[in-house]
């Protein structure tokens, strides 16, 4: 195609929006419609798999080393364990840190533990990570058979339900993301439909002067982006807007917690130009879908 | 030019509107087709341009049998005939300018071979000086002098016309055919389904009478033959 006639596809495009005016409103409305259910559904999914994802990182594997093991047998264990390829680091804290760290965060009742610095009941540790957190329990249970492992603790039962929640509930948002634009594509291309229905006439002119179909559904592609464009904005300045004073009421009060949400930028960015991908092709595809069938003159 | 060979049509519904036609029209030649209401003149009509194809047999345009014609080939086939209608099928929101030039524009022209050549049929057609002003605007004669520039901006070999006096006063209908006899006499094909007895009998041509989707009648420079 020549570069003149893109240019007059464009002009037709954009004249048709213009000439349309309560049929564009309409179109452009359930994108934003959509758009601004399917951004809200991203942006917690996003933030929710965020958080699952810092728990997952948290998960570790405590193994207790039994009290009969010397240095050499320790380095034997540790040897052991590195050996295993899912694992992805692995710490030695003392006894001694142990009684510490527990003392700490018991707060003023844990100085009652004070009196154990005698003559300490805890074990030493290995401290080990897993390189994909889902890998936790197989990992466990090869530990557990190693010599002087004598406990080995990474939250049984808890973490098989939390990886199972978690995986349940990002495919729910999928799904429901997809049915949303599902949806959409439905709806745009019916309302497209409708003014098609108008223009009925013009294509089947159009195909009497020997207009090709390319040539008849080019301007149709473009309106359909221009619409998906158009019904993006709202979206994507409310969205970014609530986004940006949710932000900055809930980061503070989050500071220091395991919960973290997901800093305004560059994730809005990311959003944003998603929105407009995602209403483009509804549009497009919506204004494709419709006037499939008034070409068959 | 146009040769049909055992055509037949047959609609969906059962109803037969082409019943075994062989008919030949050379480069240049103009054409009456007559016939009473329902008799297949349009059905004939339409399958010359491709609007509708045959049940059976042959229609050979320009060289091309369009009855085995691939859909996508159509588009490309038309371009090479101009077709006029009874309710003109102006584009309502397109000047006259541009209803001519769209023709051309679908063909990817030159704009600048487009400016010259529409303003060149717009000045045949003697609408030179309502270039802008929307269909709307115009007379039903004037509308339909539009359709013929349209049909006959990209120089086609034939213009094909289903009643283009049909919608008009007598008056204007022979201004209308005095612009086909104009396009004929320049070397075009012309065929035109027609009621009007008046014209027929006066602009004397070929003449082809359909009846139930046959042809009863083939006179060089006939008469109408029915009763208006």
């Amino acid at each position: 195609m020549k570069v003149r006639t893109l240019g007059r596809h464009a002009r037709e495009s954009i004249k048709s929006i213009t000439r349309n005016g309560w049929m564009t409103f309409a179109s452009v409305g359930a994108v934003t419609v959509t758009l601004i259910l399917v951004g809200v559904f991203f942006v917690i999914m996003m933030n929710l798999n965020k958080v699952a994802q810092t728990i997952e990182e948290d998960v570790e594997i405590r193994v207790h080393i039994d009290v009969a093991a010397n240095k050499a047998d320790q380095q034997r264990l540790h040897n052991e364990i590195v050996q295993i390829p899912e694992v992805k680091s692995i710490k030695f804290s003392s006894k001694k840190q142990e009684l510490d760290n527990l003392i700490k965060s018991l707060g003023n009742e844990g100085k009652a533990f004070k009196l154990f610095e005698q003559d300490n009941p805890l074990n030493d540790v290995f401290i080990v990570k897993t390189k994909k957190p889902t890998d936790t329990m197989r990992v466990a249970k090869q530990i557990e058979k190693m010599n002087y492992a004598s406990k080995v603790k990474y939250g049984q039962g808890q973490v098989e339900k939390l990886f199972k929640f978690i995986g349940a509930s990002r495919n729910v948002g999928l799904a429901l993301i997809i049915g949303l634009l599902m949806t959409a594509v439905f709806l745009i291309s019916n309302t497209i439909k409708i003014t098609i229905v108008a223009r009925r006439r013009e294509i089947r002119i159009m195909k009497l002067v020997g207009a090709t179909n390319a040539f008849i559904r080019w301007p149709f592609f473009l309106e359909g982006l221009w619409l998906g464009i158009m019904g993006a904005i709202l979206p994507i300045v409310l969205i970014s807007t609530a986004y940006y004073y949710a932000y900055d009421y809930l980061a503070p009060k989050l500071q220091g917690n395991f919960i973290q949400i997901i800093p305004y930028d560059p994730f809005m960015v990311q959003v944003s130009i998603l929105l407009v991908l995602i209403g483009a092709f509804i549009g497009v595809w919506g204004s494709l879908m419709s006037v499939r069938k008034f070409l068959r003159i | 030019m146009i040769e049909m060979q055992e055509v037949y049509k047959k609609y969906p519904n059962g109803v037969t509107a082409i019943n075994g036609i062989d008919v030949k029209i050379s480069q240049g030649d103009f054409v009456y087709v007559v016939g009473p209401s329902g008799a297949g003149k349009s059905t004939f009509i339409k399958m010359m341009y491709r609007e509708e194809s045959p049940t059976a047999g042959s229609i050979m345009v320009n060289g091309v049998n369009i009855a085995k014609l691939k859909l996508k080939r159509v588009p490309l086939f038309r371009r090479n005939i101009g077709v006029v209608f009874q309710d003109f099928k102006l584009l309502p929101m397109l000047t006259v300018y541009e209803n001519v030039a769209f023709a051309l524009e679908v063909i990817e022209e030159n704009p600048k071979y487009i400016k010259k050549r529409v303003m060149e049929v717009l000045d045949l057609v003697n609408l030179k000086h309502k270039a802008r002003m929307l269909p709307t605007e115009l007379s039903g004669g004037e509308q339909q002098r539009v359709s013929i520039a349209r049909s006959i901006v990209n120089s086609p070999k034939v213009v094909i016309a289903d009643e283009p006096t049909g919608n008009l006063d007598p008056d204007t209908s022979w201004e209308i055919m005095n612009i086909f006899e104009e396009i004929n006499t320049r070397g075009t094909t012309v065929v035109m389904a027609t009621h009007n007895k008046e014209i027929v009998n006066t602009i004397k041509h070929r003449v082809i009478a359909i009846e139930s989707g046959r042809i009863v009648r083939d006179e060089q420079r006939g008469d109408y033959g029915y009763e208006s």
